[in-house]
């Protein structure tokens, strides 16, 4: 890590990186890029690389997990070694098994688990290169991973963080800006149905502020929920017309 | 982290909070009354236990010394770590620690963490190559739900009873002196737990709440009543409307805990 810069936002209110305090990182949102999995997205949100496989529904295993009443949603998240400065070791980390457990929370409410009773859905996300923001990549590929598995889903979950640098509440926190920012508040939405599923806060904000940011973060979230239904759409297209040919 | 509980119960918790009442009579926004006992284990450095209703969480606080992590070469280390000891619940089993254990003391450290709790520069010995390493162990011994306010609360009450060991330096060796010293805190953050049940928003769920709750939101709030760590658990969800709604509930919550505390 470089010296501390003196300041993460200038007067006119540009950040390091160019952006404005409501802007977005570059996106790019690509589904079906796996051929053995179910479902499958992939996501580029700024440095931010992530891959999702999805895997069901199928039987559960082991079978004692399984639920008489519902079906099953297994989670993990996990850092590839190289993704970030220091090497990680692929071991998984307190920090993983935390995030594996808000990302499922925060995409459950998505899916119809009644619909499969007995069977388990695994979601299987690899962050490849992380560059800060990773949780809400991960949930905004995962959602579109497991609608591409053909699972019924109550709208899409689509994830984007808010926080605060020096003094100014901004969107889309990139790593520089979450290690030497004041807070970093992910979200994740249902945008449709008006829910917050997933929502987690560190650093310090006044009430205000925090109130600030959720609005924010919703805005940046809806935003990003346009591009998650056209990258949807432009796969069903590309198979629509291979059929046609 | 669940026990049994039949449909009719289920059924009835939610209805009375529909209502605006609770099974134990609590108020929607009332917790249950808690005794925090300080010291009591002598060997530990720090101590705190813990009784909301019948939650009972014990926290030993040891301190060590260590080296620094590179990235902070001027700064103490602060660890967490929670058990769910297997004699506090029919559910809990031996083992290494599961993703509640995880999460919980992770909630737990952030609240500590993020609101700068303690001077972390004043746990230097010799920058970085020794400082001081504070492990606070939180030990549940009885769930009756809201493990998470209470665990955080019995953090800081061990925290703020922590002696720390007089030393000198001598030829880069630590030397033990006789006598003790407080550890340097310089803010005191309470975690109130909001579960939304029924769509209703309800302070300090008990274990059968816990069961029916669809969402439940933990915020951690410093001495000056600003926000400084949240986390969203449980498969359900919140509108935007109810998460303001649940930071203002936690901010009067924290406000009136921190009067019946001796911090």
């Amino acid at each position: 890590m470089s010296e501390k810069p003196e300041k993460l936002i200038d007067k006119k209110g540009i950040r390091l990186d160019g952006r404005k305090a409501d802007e977005l990182r570059p996106l790019k949102l690509q589904v079906g890029v796996l051929a053995n999995a179910d479902g499958s997205a992939y996501i580029e949100h700024g440095k931010n690389k992530i891959i999702v496989g999805v895997f069901g529904p199928r039987e559960m295993h082991p079978k004692h997990l399984s639920q008489p009443d519902r079906m099953v949603l297994r989670c993990r998240y996990h850092m590839a070694p190289f993704s970030v400065q220091e090497r990680k070791s692929p071991a998984p980390s307190r920090r993983e098994v935390e995030l594996s457990k808000v990302i499922r929370e925060a995409l459950e409410p998505s899916v119809f688990v009644d619909l499969y009773p007995r069977a388990g859905i695994d979601v299987y996300m690899e962050v490849l290169q992380a560059d800060g923001g990773t949780r809400c990549a991960a949930i905004t590929a995962a959602s579109l991973a497991i609608a591409d598995a053909g699972i019924p889903l109550r709208d899409l979950v689509v994830g984007c963080a808010a926080g605060k640098i020096d003094d100014t509440v901004v969107l889309d926190l990139y790593d520089a800006e979450d290690k030497l920012g004041a807070a970093d508040v992910p979200v994740a939405i249902m945008p449709n149905l008006n829910a917050v599923t997933l929502l987690q806060m560190d650093g310090i904000l006044t009430p205000a502020e925090f109130e600030t940011a959720v609005g924010m973060a919703v805005e940046g979230c809806k935003k990003i929920y346009a591009m998650q239904k056209e990258a949807l759409r432009t796969k069903y297209m590309t198979v629509k017309e291979e059929a046609e040919e | 982290m669940s026990t049994l509980l039949t449909r009719v119960r289920q059924k009835q918790i939610g209805q009375l909070i529909d209502a605006g009442k609770r099974l134990d009579g609590r108020g929607l926004t009332d917790y249950r009354e808690f005794t925090i006992e300080e010291g009591l284990i002598e060997r530990a450095e720090g101590s705190a236990r813990i009784r909301l209703g019948k939650t009972d969480v014990l926290v030993g606080v040891k301190v060590g010394t260590g080296e620094p992590f590179p990235d902070t070469p001027n700064d103490g280390v602060l660890t967490v770590n929670a058990e769910l000891v297997p004699l506090a619940s029919p559910n809990f089993e031996p083992g290494p620690p599961d993703e509640n254990s995880v999460e919980l003391a992770r909630i737990v450290d952030r609240g500590i963490r993020e609101s700068k709790a303690v001077c972390s520069e004043k746990l230097v010995i010799v920058p970085g190559k020794k400082v001081f390493v504070i492990f606070v162990d939180v030990y549940v011994l009885n769930h009756d739900g809201n493990l998470i306010d209470a665990s955080a609360l019995a953090a800081v009450s061990a925290l703020v009873n922590t002696k720390m060991p007089n030393y000198e330096v001598e030829d880069g060796e630590v030397k033990i002196k006789a006598g003790y010293s407080p550890l340097p805190l310089k803010s005191h953050p309470i975690t109130v737990t909001v579960a939304k049940i029924s769509g209703k928003l309800v302070v300090d769920p008990w274990v059968e709440e816990e069961q029916v709750m669809e969402a439940r939101m933990s915020m951690a709030i410093n001495d000056d009543g600003n926000i400084c760590a949240i986390q969203k658990g449980c498969a359900g969800f919140f509108t935007p409307q109810q998460i303001l709604e649940a930071a203002k509930i936690a901010q009067e919550k924290a406000a009136e805990l921190r009067k019946k505390l001796d911090w």
